[in-house]
């Protein structure tokens, strides 16, 4: 008995409604995976930065800000740690190593760190990995420069090229430190993170290009020049430091250095572990995430009820066909099922093209969540349990048929032998 | 004599949520291999009538016997099975799936009877013998139905209903939508085809000028006993 290849040639025979309405869902499909998918990918793009990092520690401020504005970038520090601080905890036995990120400079958007040779050697990412030179060696000379791979990518620059940094954010500066253009010693391999959107410069560099700047502006000639500056590396320290990066010999002295450095008397401080940070930046945008996912569930209903009309109106249309079917020796439930069958197929279909759609939106998109936010977005079919999530609404797609086959089955009973136009 | 094909006796049948009989017949025969003629006008309970043998409705009160069964005590499914198995129909128009090829829509009850089907053989040669024997042009045969004409039409339904050889084809006033010569042609053409498949017709129709061609004639208004609505 070949019925399916009835329903099938029916479908062909209204295809123009029937593809329309997969579009419908899968439109709708497409807007629910990618809200999923997006925010595991973005959750899972912000965890790959400081996967590595045992703790963060930032002048007295709230955990989710110093997170957001030593890591990724986003928003200002309001204070420094002083960089005695800074040398003690490096100092610590639990301490395995330090990075110091001196912050506040950019070049062109992207912002300058001052940091140490430490970065390029302890700093992890991702699942353990060491950062690369691509190109090029780490800085040697102060007035050199390491900048990051979508630096060099979106700016065009390569090894050799003059640079000269900006005092300050934004894109447009009008204070340059001009006085000491640094030159790009090497370019990181690509990470996937917010380091391949930043320029990375030694801290006695840090320091020297902003003697004369302790007022926020530069005095008239009070600056070093490039020579004098060389000569005095070893001495050229800065007096304080944003924020630092420590890894610890064990994770369990995690809780108590937490708490030692959280109590530190000298200095108000304030340290994070960043994974537990995460979970609470989530929380606060999990309210969002909701409504999106509200949005997008509504939309899915939308999707299905247009679905539903769309059978309910062609059931009149197809009286005649369902009679003819009858008195050709169809059972009620055999035209019953036909139509729980065809909103199945056009259910399956609109979930399976919108599949494809959000993961061509992903794919689409990345290159943008690159440069905004340095997060590497990789196009991926739904995880398991988004699948479970579409299967049941496939079911949903089923159990709304059988309101016209219902129809369908009490209509065939009632029409009798009769063909009606 | 041999047994009759359809027999009925003291059948009652009222539509749901009506409080009046549409149909009560006390006795009415169809004999194997015979061509019947019935006079039906519409509001006589014809369709009421065809309804019951196909088995779509059940009646009331009486009981129907149809190719040796008892129908009236048979589940529905087996009703089903029994239509499907002995019942080809022609209805007046609009017989074919518009969105189906002439062959497909001819092998269509097979689809839905196995013993159907195994009595066609090659369901696909079957149907295109008797879409010749109808007198339907060749180049028509793989063509979409609603690309034919109603005389066209009319003769795919009728290779359609006589498909497989079943015991009875119902024709429910098959030629009221093809003018008088056309009429002819299409009886003529029926009548073969029916006595080369060995099946027997009932033919309704309101138009008594058809009368003269069958074997035996009745008139449903008169062995309808129910109060027939004017």
């Amino acid at each position: 008995m070949n019925l399916i290849g009835l329903a099938i040639r029916s479908l062909l025979n209204r295809r123009f409604a029937v593809i329309l309405t997969i579009l419908t869902i899968a439109l709708s499909i497409g807007l629910l995976v990618i809200v999923e998918q997006m925010r595991a990918e973005v959750r899972d793009g912000f965890y790959r930065s400081v996967s590595g990092t045992d703790l963060i520690v930032g002048a007295r401020t709230a955990p989710v800000q110093l997170l957001l504005y030593s890591v990724f970038g986003i928003g200002d520090a309001t204070n420094n740690i002083s960089i005695e601080t800074f040398e003690q905890l490096q100092a610590l036995d639990e301490v395995d190593w330090a990075i110091p990120m001196a912050l506040g400079d950019t070049h062109r958007g992207f912002r300058v760190m001052g940091t140490s040779g430490d970065f390029f050697e302890r700093y992890r990412y991702a699942d353990r990995q060491q950062l690369e030179v691509a190109a090029g060696r780490e800085f040697d000379d102060l007035f050199e420069v390491v900048i990051g791979h979508q630096v060099a990518r979106q700016l065009d620059y390569d090894v050799g090229d003059s640079v000269i940094l900006a005092h300050g954010g934004g894109r447009v500066s009008l204070q340059q430190h001009d006085d000491h253009p640094f030159t790009i010693s090497g370019i990181l391999a690509p990470t996937g993170t917010p380091v391949d959107q930043q320029l990375y410069i030694s801290l006695a560099a840090h320091r020297a290009i902003h003697i004369g700047w302790e007022q926020g502006v530069q005095r008239p000639g009070a600056g070093l020049d490039a020579e004098e500056a060389r000569e005095r590396t070893e001495e050229l320290r800065p007096d304080s430091i944003t924020a630092i990066l420590i890894g610890l010999t064990s994770r369990a002295a995690v809780f108590g250095l937490q708490r030692r450095i959280n109590d530190y008397r000298p200095e108000a401080l304030t340290a994070i572990m960043p994974g537990i940070t995460l979970q609470e930046l989530w929380r606060i945008t999990g309210l969002a995430e909701q409504v999106l996912r509200v949005v997008a569930g509504l939309v899915v209903l939308a999707g299905l009820l247009g679905m539903l009309t769309v059978l309910l109106t062609t059931l009149n249309e197809r009286r005649r066909e369902m009679a003819i079917l009858r008195a050709n020796g169809a059972r009620p439930v055999q035209i019953a099922g036909l139509l729980v069958f065809e909103a199945g197929l056009i259910a399956a279909a609109g979930i399976v093209l919108g599949v494809v759609l959000a993961f061509v939106v992903q794919g689409i998109s990345a290159p943008f969540l690159l440069e905004r936010l340095g997060l590497h977005i990789s196009a991926s079919l739904p995880a398991g349990q988004v699948w479970m999530v579409l299967g049941g609404i496939w079911l949903a797609g089923l159990l709304i048929a059988l309101v016209p086959a219902l129809m369908a089955y009490r209509r065939t009973l009632a029409d009798g032998m009769q063909v009606r136009n | 004599m041999t047994e009759p094909l359809l027999e009925i006796a003291d059948i009652e049948f009222a539509w749901p949520g009506q409080d009046h009989n549409v149909l009560e017949l006390p006795s009415f025969r169809i004999e194997t291999g015979e061509k019947l003629f019935l006079f039906g006008p519409s509001g006589s309970g014809k369709s009421t009538l065809l309804a019951l043998i196909g088995g779509l409705v059940r009646a009331d009160r009486g009981s129907l016997h149809f190719a040796g069964q008892e129908v009236e005590s048979m589940s529905g499914p087996a009703r089903d099975r029994l239509r499907a198995e002995h019942l080809g129909v022609i209805f007046q128009q609009f017989n074919l799936l518009p969105w189906l090829d002439v062959r497909t829509n001819v092998t269509l009850p097979c689809r839905f009877s196995r013993a159907r089907a195994h009595r066609a053989g090659d369901i696909v040669k079957a149907a295109e013998a008797l879409l010749a024997g109808m007198d339907l042009d060749p180049a028509l045969w793989g063509r979409r139905a609603d690309e034919l004409s109603v005389g066209q039409q009319q003769r795919v339904a009728a290779a359609r209903a006589l498909i497989g050889s079943p015991s009875l084809i119902l024709a429910d006033e098959p030629t009221s939508a093809l003018d008088a010569d056309r009429r002819q042609v299409f009886i003529d053409l029926l009548f073969a085809q029916v006595e080369q498949a060995g099946s027997t017709l009932l033919f309704v129709s309101h138009d008594k000028d058809l009368a003269r061609h069958f074997d035996r004639r009745i008139s449903l208004p008169e062995i309808n006993r129910a109060g027939v609505e004017s």
